[in-house]
């Protein structure tokens, strides 16, 4: 721990840890909101033990509970999941070291959080150390919270009268900020591919939508002269360092 | 098709997504250059997702009380408070904005 604490800095830590206090929150309401719905406790348990990825569970199991189907379940859950697949390929350096099993279970930890973290790094051994202590963290937190929430099922109260909801939107933008701050063709390929999700919700399928993004990102890229890639521009403040890193 | 079924579909099928990642990586080198891409689009992923969980409900349009706490908290944010802060400010906006305007 002290070593992740001088690697990370103190102030990562902490958010690590708040996000995974925000996630054991959705976690728990997932659990009791699938029970509630009339599925059986080890399905919402096995599925995030298995799948690891809250937001195709809260759409499957949203869909299964809504008596959307089977078929029309698994292809939400995958339609969402498929951002992990350029999620993985980001973090590929990360994943890339290592014995063949925690490469496997390394894998395994690619959710939008760990993978969040670890690009806000910049140097390798700081972009692991956060990889891999987000995603054990939110891991050991998130099925623990899923449990008790299937255990608790019906005693919790609605979860978004506390604001819940709007947490996680919040964080995210909060996670990628940085990335955002010092690159403004990045910034309009992330504006108009929100805008694009958002517009094309109402009638494309669950999970669908969110796949427009990288289209908007290929449009600003064409559209830019010279190369095709975003250069970073250098940052206009640094993060402030810790003094124990 | 039961529970199971849906359970060991959406296991495998997310799981093959996550490990494409590192095996292709090591079959291909990917240059600076398409790192740079990819981490490009996972930032734009990332957008879009929070769009639209802070926007949308299902195929609708959320209640107005959501995003009016992820404004505040990605103000919040922008003026580099640190995430504590902007997970409070934006859960208590929210759930204060709908105890003031209960429907």
């Amino acid at each position: 721990m002290s070593s992740l604490c001088r690697t990370l800095g103190r102030p990562t830590l902490a958010d690590i840890a708040l996000v995974c206090a925000a996630d054991a929150v959705v976690g728990a309401t997932f659990g009791a909101v699938a029970v509630a719905g009339g599925l059986p406790a080890w399905l919402p348990i096995a599925m995030s033990v298995l799948v690891f990825a809250g937001g195709a569970q809260i759409a499957a199991v949203g869909v299964l509970v809504a008596g959307g189907g089977a078929l029309a379940a698994v292809a939400t859950g995958l339609a969402l999941n498929t951002r992990l697949l350029p999620y993985s390929l980001a973090v590929s350096d990360v994943l890339d070291t290592g014995r063949w099993w925690t490469r496997l279970l390394g894998a395994h930890l690619v959710v939008d959080e760990s993978v969040a973290f670890a690009l806000r790094q910049d140097d390798a051994r700081r972009r692991r150390a956060a990889y891999w202590l987000t995603g054990v963290s939110l891991f050991v937190c998130w099925n623990a919270a899923v449990v008790l929430g299937a255990l608790i099922a019906g005693t919790l109260g609605n979860p978004d009268t506390f604001g819940l909801d709007a947490v996680f939107p919040a964080v995210m933008v909060a996670l990628i900020l940085p990335a955002l701050a010092g690159d403004r063709r990045l910034r309009t390929a992330a504006v108009l591919g929100a805008l694009l999700a958002v517009a094309a919700t109402p009638v494309l399928p669950a999970g669908l939508p969110l796949l427009l993004a990288p289209v908007a990102l290929v449009a600003v890229l064409r559209k830019g002269s010279g190369d095709s890639v975003p250069e970073p521009e250098p940052e206009p403040e640094p993060e402030p360092e810790p003094a124990d890193r | 098709m039961n529970s199971a079924t849906v359970l060991a579909l959406l296991a495998v099928g997310t799981y093959a997504l996550r490990l494409a990642g590192p095996v292709f990586h090591r079959r291909l080198q990917l240059s600076e250059r398409t790192t740079r891409l990819l981490g490009a689009l996972a930032t734009v992923l990332l957008a879009a997702l929070a769009a639209t969980a802070a926007l949308t409900q299902g195929h609708h349009l959320a209640d107005w009380e959501r995003p009016g706490g992820v404004l505040i908290g990605v103000t919040l944010a922008a003026r580099r408070m640190p995430l504590p802060v902007v997970v409070i400010g934006t859960a208590a906006t929210t759930a204060l904005l709908r105890l003031l305007f209960v429907p």
